[in-house]
């Protein structure tokens, strides 16, 4: 299910998720976000960012429990929480957070 | 002829196996798990180290690089690349893959 | 399972109880799939909080080695996500002395803190799981 950025068209899977982590960039993030409906924040791009830096230094996308304590340690307990995030995420913090940051679905989720 | 052997020492016996029939000329080539045989200070080394005496050995270096072992190869060992082993295929006139 | 289950503020089950897990290691990575199999089941498993344990012992102390570089063949490294396991609560890891020894690794080879505990401990360690998964 292809999708098309700036005249580029860029793979993914059925579910949404970049078949390449490297066709990733801001523009593809906005793309996959409009499809849902979603309007991205500066308190969506934080989640965003943290998970691509996550990625980078593990190689693995964190489970949403896991990564509700961590954005707790880097960005306090207001946003360490699962309300705050299914309000950003609707979908699912990890699941929806993590596809428009370009990752796999997070490892464990259905 | 040129042997490969693609199991880890301390898993199988196949590099034992190997460096039991090798014939003059004969040369080893370790690649993926088997490269654990090429490495010092383990419980193989020995082994290896007396059959470098008589025939080359060859590692394949990506297969090193992948499991964090560029720093313990036996010296006499040879890295090769993914080149170098067509090269060592090309240059016998048959090959042994010891699985 | 579903996300649902990891979420933090869900209502917890506390019918179930508690049980001792161990993960028996003991194959080198990349030449086979058991090691990311096997870290892959931890991972999706960490959302049930029972008491888990992870043994590396035999070819499996390789999985734990630092400086792997995987380009070059092509795969993915995973050795990275064994530093992220203490984020899911997973802090006891256990290397048999033994089988480090016979490959010329020590302590210091390792990218995460490791437990070296001797074969006859790793015996123990085995012996009181309720459940032990090896790969």
């Amino acid at each position: 299910m292809p999708i098309t950025v700036a005249g580029k068209t860029i793979e993914t899977d059925e579910e949404g998720y970049l078949s390449n982590r490297t066709d990733w960039n801001e523009e593809v993030a906005k793309e996959m976000a409009k499809v849902d409906n979603c309007d991205l924040s500066q308190n969506h791009w934080e989640v965003i960012n943290f998970l691509r830096e996550y990625y980078d230094e593990y190689q693995i996308a964190p489970a949403v429990r896991v990564l509700t304590k961590a954005i707790g340690k880097k960005l306090g307990p207001d946003k360490g929480n699962s309300k705050y995030l299914y309000e950003l995420f609707p979908y699912g913090p990890a699941k929806q957070a993590c596809k428009y940051a370009g990752l796999p679905k997070p490892t464990g989720c259905v | 002829m040129l042997h490969t052997v693609n199991k880890s020492p301390t898993e199988r016996n196949a590099l034992d196996s190997c460096l039991k029939h090798l014939t003059k000329g004969a040369a080893v080539l370790l690649i993926e798990d088997g490269v654990y045989g090429a490495l010092k200070g383990t419980s193989t080394t020995k082994t290896v180290e007396q059959a470098l005496k008589s025939h080359p050995i060859y590692a394949l270096y990506p297969d090193i690089e992948a499991r964090g072992m560029q720093d313990r190869v036996i010296d006499g060992i040879k890295l090769v690349d993914y080149n170098g082993f067509v090269d060592l295929v090309a240059e016998h006139a048959n090959v042994q893959a010891w699985l | 399972m579903t996300e649902a289950t990891g979420g933090i503020e869900m209502e917890e089950d506390t019918s179930g109880k508690v049980k001792k897990f161990l993960y028996v290691n003991r194959k080198a990575p990349y030449g086979t799939i058991y090691a990311l199999e096997s870290l892959e089941v931890v991972l999706i498993a960490a959302a049930f909080d029972q008491d888990v344990s992870l043994a590396f012992l035999d070819d499996g102390v390789y999985q734990v080695v630092k400086g792997q570089h995987t380009k070059g063949i092509d795969v993915k490294n995973f050795s990275p996500t064994y530093r992220a396991l203490e984020g899911y609560d997973i802090e006891k890891l256990y290397v048999e002395k033994e089988s480090m020894e016979a490959r010329g690794l020590k302590e210091s080879d390792f990218i995460v803190p490791m437990k070296i505990i001797g074969a006859q401990e790793m015996a123990g360690l085995m012996q009181s799981q309720d459940v032990v998964l090896s790969f």
